[in-house]
């Protein structure tokens, strides 16, 4: 039975997601360096996780499988942390609070871990849509 | 034969650093002098496999090449007959190409915008209320004794940040450089800005509203809470202490506030501190603005028709309403019937729902490489990258503009953005009988 | 080609007087009659109308970094007057913070055809003449400020007045600039550490130099490098009750200074701008007064000194200068929103909106203030019309003023209108002084090109000028104070190099201005030594690279270059 968390979600810049931003979005290391979720080493042990292995992140805007990745911006216990790109913006609403920016950062989130998981790279996840 | 360049400006991000040196080699770049891997990466991936070649104009079995002018003139086409034309992205091209942009969506009708939008637009929106107490970044670098970093952490989105501008140089009046000076910063996470500093406040996520008050009321001496935000009274009260006692005080701000819990109040907030603390000492803030070029897209537009970004020009005279005429609002609407989207990449950067949504209208994308949004395009026409295969004025963070260099020559057949656009542009007011 | 036929002409610097004179028009310039056939050309026939050279406006902030950020910042104020675009006009926004096309439309529909932008920070130039290129029809020029600069305090504190020459020409080369600018000399240095300087003789903390010493080494400079314009000065403790004492300390400090330009035209060597703010008695708010008088009364004894008005408009602006400390005190008066800026090396400033209210006591003297200065200065040569915009007011009330000068009545029923401690505080009840229109055109065009040197081909009709022409629905011999006002509001016809640009008060073709800089020549092993030294500031203390510094040829695409050999400095 894989635990589930309660976490808060947010979205944001890495340098790898930014190299990779130029160009490579259609591409593995776009992925490898996007489609993936900084946990603390607390979370990953409460979540029955290693580096490497997939999970479900799910927000009232939708789920997403990525793959965990160690943080190295720890202690953040109870906050998981994907980088800005598709698979982050499939769990984050649309809405503005009526002043044209959405809420990329500190949304309510659940994480559980999914074996086998499979994620989609960036353009069958857009075009899945 | 290899040729050094001196003291390049590099576009990427809002640092906007000028002393790069870039090594060519006929029309190739072989290498790069730059301490920074977001910037070194701009130039030397600048021609990899992704570099769009060939424009290309969807059919119904798929995509076909296209002349360049063909796809120009299938592009004003679509755009003269719109009723609701969306012009977007703006962030990493020259204030030149912007400024046939704002003409080109005046002559249209569109809605202008660009990633202030998801970005700094809550800044704006604040300083609009309150005001703001800023400066360039060299005075940081010769005066400051207490830099913030607030919700952003530059070692990953601005990595010369600290070192060229901020906490580790010599300055003026900081001949001791790190040693003259304290770093704080305060962020959800301990991230590797935060591991630099000498005080790290943790804070929860949402609470930065609070702990801004709570600075405001402590800097006064009213009493604050046991806890704010998950960080303890004494630690709030030590650092209005040092805040009271610097001589010259910087706040960095990023995305972790403006984008979270009360979003451009958060900034009132933290603005409306940095105007408190003048009672005591001077302060500054500055916002962590990421494209290089999104500062610029601001003045131009600001310039040009009165009002920094979400301009709707759908009557005729420049309408500024953010939260109504901004990027994602409209397309939430659904009230766009065709967009052109240059420099920028919104499939990957915006919230599903309005991706979703911006897909179900013909786009016509300006850009040198394949994105998200290139491949999901109507018409895509390749691009020139500002900066190293065309010059052009760019706006750092801090307002500072500087001139990009063209440091080698585009592929054969691609042209500027700036070129592009006019070209649109021409063909547009000749289909309007103009 | 053109003929203006008819018209009753005011060209103070030919001596015209409202005489009937035909100016003809080919190629541009202001030509002989005999050089234009009449048949070919298009006639305008100004009857009953009055003809002046275009319109010089020697101090407006239209362009750069602190005008943008009023923009950007008060959304309101562009909501306030919207402008959509047409077949000839792009569209914009603004009333006190015009964006830039509206800004040149509107001072063409004025009938003014150059501009001088007075706040240019040298790191920040490459964005004023990014502005000033997307105004279109007028010439403009733009005054580098140098008053908080380190180096010059360093050079000057030294006594180097060659290399501070050096340094001096290589910035205004850098900057495309035109004038030494100096605001609160000193004071803005101290902002940088939330302080002031108080007075002429107060020391700028850790670079030990006095205002005085920076104004009196300026000018010095100045004079040595001939430049066309004298020293342009925002005077310490602006807008402070009391400070006419520094201002005439201002004027003294360089009594001694010879005037030495490049073309001998200049009289004056120090321009002291928007003086209204730099007038004022008491020592609090509750005892303000004006010491118009005392100005007034300097200027007229001086001919070595300029100043220009900085009238004050009833109603809603936006206050802007480089003057930080100012700036914060005016918010803490208003508490209204306040934008605070800090420029490396070099300068600063600040931004707050700001409301001239009639019920104000304060306010009320304020707008006795300007007017005195112009009616109490006997030679019109030495006073110009300005309201510091959009400090004081915004440009486009400038016909407003014009009616105040020329009728005691006007003024008589603003007064009625304003507080009613305006008459005790301020001499304006007594003055009885009406300007006429030689007067008008001198304080609006003919002594602005004197004071920049510009009187070879600006600020007149004779032959030989820049055919810039501002024709006037006004009869002389028909003048009320409305007349006045709407007449000069909407020109009947601009005309820009020859061009005609507005007709019946709308815009009717877009030309592009010139660019008026400056570049004077040291000795070159002079210029090298500065040189080095001031690559070491840079690489030092600047955040950026002395070869991206200097602002680049094609940010000024119509320039006009005044060069000048200065290599007698070495």
């Amino acid at each position: 039975m894989s635990e589930k968390l309660n976490v808060i979600l947010i979205t944001g810049r890495t340098i790898s997601q930014g190299t990779a931003r130029e160009g490579k979005k259609t591409q593995n290391e776009y992925v490898e360096s996007a489609a993936i979720c900084e946990l603390d080493p607390e979370d990953i042990e409460k979540l029955r996780v290693k580096e490497g292995d997939t999970v479900r992140i799910e927000t009232s805007y939708g789920a997403v499988i990525v793959r965990v990745v160690i943080s190295t911006q720890a202690p953040h216990s109870g906050i998981v942390f994907i980088p800005m790109g598709p698979w982050a913006n499939e769990i984050i609403g649309p809405n503005t609070d009526g002043i044209g920016m959405p809420s990329f950062k500190s949304i309510s989130a659940e994480i559980e871990a999914v074996p086998d998981g499979k994620i989609l790279d960036a353009l069958a996840l857009i075009k899945g849509r | 034969m290899s040729k050094i360049i001196t003291n390049v400006v590099c576009p990427y991000c809002g640092c906007l650093c000028d002393d790069l040196e870039v090594v060519i080699e006929g029309n190739k770049i072989v290498e790069t002098e730059c301490p920074c891997e977001l910037g070194s990466g701009r130039f030397l991936d600048l021609d990899i496999a992704t570099r769009i070649r060939e424009s290309r104009i969807k059919v119904d079995e798929g995509f076909k090449e296209a002349k360049i002018d063909e796809a120009i003139e299938r592009a004003a086409e679509i755009l003269a007959s719109a009723r609701r034309p969306l012009i977007y992205g703006w962030s990493s091209t020259e204030c030149d190409a912007i400024r046939v942009g704002i003409e080109l969506a005046e002559e249209v009708g569109a809605i202008i915008d660009n990633t202030t939008s998801i970005c700094h637009g809550p800044t704006i929106l604040a300083s609009q209320d309150v005001g703001i107490s800023t400066c360039t970044l060299g005075e940081i670098k010769n005066r400051a004794d207490l830099v913030i970093y607030w919700g952003c952490n530059p070692m990953q989105a601005h990595p010369r940040h600290l070192s060229r501008y901020t906490f580790f140089p010599r300055g003026f009046f900081r001949e001791k450089g790190q040693d003259d000076r304290t770093l704080v910063v305060i962020d959800v996470r301990k991230t590797d800005t935060a591991k630099l500093a000498k005080h790290f406040l943790q804070v929860k996520p949402n609470y930065d509203y609070e702990l801004i008050s709570a600075f405001r009321l402590a800097i006064k001496g009213y009493q604050v809470p046991d806890s704010v935000g998950g960080i303890s009274r004494e630690k709030i009260e030590e650092i209005a202490k040092i805040m009271k006692e610097s001589h010259f005080i910087v706040i960095f701000f990023g995305l972790g506030v403006t984008m979270s819990g009360a979003k451009n109040r958060n900034i009132d907030n933290v603005l409306s501190l940095t105007r408190d603390l003048h009672r005591f000492t001077k302060c500054v803030i500055m916002p962590m603005r990421g494209h290089y070029n999104v500062t610029g897209f601001n003045e131009v537009l600001t310039w040009e028709t009165g009002f920094p970004y979400a301009v709707d020009f759908g009557r005729g005279h420049p309408k500024y309403n953010p939260g109504e005429t901004s990027v994602i609002d409209v397309l939430l609407r659904e009230e766009i019937d065709v967009a052109l989207i240059i420099a920028s990449d919104p499939i990957a950067h915006f919230p599903k729902e309005i991706a979703k949504s911006l897909m179900n209208v013909p786009i016509i994308v300006i850009d040198p490489y394949e994105s998200l949004t290139t491949e999901v395009a109507s018409i895509v026409i390749p691009s020139a990258v500002a900066g190293i295969e065309v010059d052009g004025t760019a706006y750092r963070m801090d307002h500072v503009p500087l001139r990009l260099r063209k440091i080698l020559e585009p592929p054969e057949g691609i042209l500027s953005d700036r070129e592009i656009l006019s070209r649109i542009l021409e063909n547009v007011k000749r289909l309007k009988g103009r | 080609m053109l003929l203006i036929n008819n018209g009753y002409v005011y060209d103070p610097l030919n001596k015209i007087d409202g005489e009937k004179v035909d100016i003809a028009i080919k190629d541009g310039k202001i030509v002989e009659e005999s050089q234009i056939n009449p048949l070919e050309a298009k006639v305008i026939d100004a009857t009953n109308m009055i003809v002046m050279p275009g319109g010089i406006d020697v101090h407006t902030h239209i362009s750069g970094y602190a005008i943008n950020a009023g923009r950007r910042f008060r959304p309101e104020d562009g909501r306030r007057w919207l402008e959509p675009h047409t077949s000839i006009r792009r569209s914009g926004a603004g009333y006190s913070v015009p964006s830039t096309f509206v800004t040149g439309y509107r001072y063409a529909i004025m009938g003014y055809t150059m501009l001088c932008e007075p706040a240019m920070p040298p790191l920040l130039a490459r964005h004023t003449h990014e502005e000033l290129n997307d105004t279109p029809i007028v010439d403009t020029t733009a005054f580098t400020l140098l008053g908080n600069n380190w180096t010059v305090a360093q050079y000057i504190k030294r006594g180097e007045y060659e290399r501070c020459a050096a340094f001096i020409a290589w910035m205004l080369r850098a900057t495309k600039g035109y004038c030494i600018k100096m605001v609160n000399p000193g004071g803005v240095e101290a902002w940088a550490w939330r302080s002031n300087v108080k007075d002429l003789n107060d020391p700028v903390p850790y670079f030990d130099i006095t205002p005085a010493e920076l104004i009196r080494g300026l000018a010095t400079v100045n004079e040595m490098l001939k430049l066309p314009h004298s020293i342009h000065v925002h005077t310490n403790q602006l807008g402070v009750p009391g400070n006419f004492e520094i201002t005439i300390g201002s004027f003294d400090t360089i009594k001694d200074a010879k005037v030495s330009s490049i073309r001998g035209e200049r009289k004056q060597s120090i321009h002291v701008t928007h003086a209204q703010f730099s007038a004022y008695g008491g020592d609090s708010w509750n005892n303000f007064e004006s010491k118009a008088d005392v100005i007034a009364k300097y200027v007229n004894n001086h001919p070595y000194v300029t100043i220009d008005m900085g009238q004050v408009i009833p109603g809603e602006t936006t206050t802007m200068t480089a003057d930080g400390p100012l700036e914060y005190n005016l918010h803490s008066l208003n508490n209204l929103k306040w934008i605070n800026q800090g420029i490396e090396l070099e300068t600063g400033g600040g931004l707050v909106p700001f409301i001239y209210s009639r019920a104000s006591p304060v306010n009320s003297v304020q707008w006795a203030i300007g007017l005195e200065l112009a009616l109490l200065i006997e030679d019109p040569f030495q006073v110009y019309l300005s309201t510091d915009h959009p400090n004081a007011g915004p440009f486009i009330r400038y016909p407003r003023i014009i009616s105040w000068l020329m009728s005691k009545q006007s003024r008589e029923s603003q007064l009625q209108k304003l507080h009613k401690r305006t008459s005790k505080r301020s001499l304006i009840g007594t003055i009885d002084r009406e300007y006429n229109l030689y007067e008008i055109a001198t304080i609006t065009r003919a002594g602005q090109a004197v004071a920049l040197e510009m009187s070879d081909t600006k600020g007149h009709l004779g032959v030989n000028a820049d055919a810039d022409v501002a024709i006037y629905d006004l009869d002389p011999n028909n003048l009320t104070p409305q007349k006045i006002e709407k007449a000069f509001s909407h020109a009947a016809y601009t005309i820009k190099d020859g061009e005609i640009v507005v007709k019946d008060g709308e815009v009717v073709s877009i030309t592009q201005g010139k660019r008026f800089w400056v570049n004077p020549q040291v000795d070159e092993d002079l210029e090298r030594m500065m040189l080095r030294e001031i690559r070491r500031t840079f690489a030092l203390f600047y955040t950026v690279t002395m070869p991206n510094f200097p602002v680049q040829e094609m940010y000024v695409p119509s320039s006009n270059e005044i060069k000048i050999d200065a290599t007698y400095i070495s």
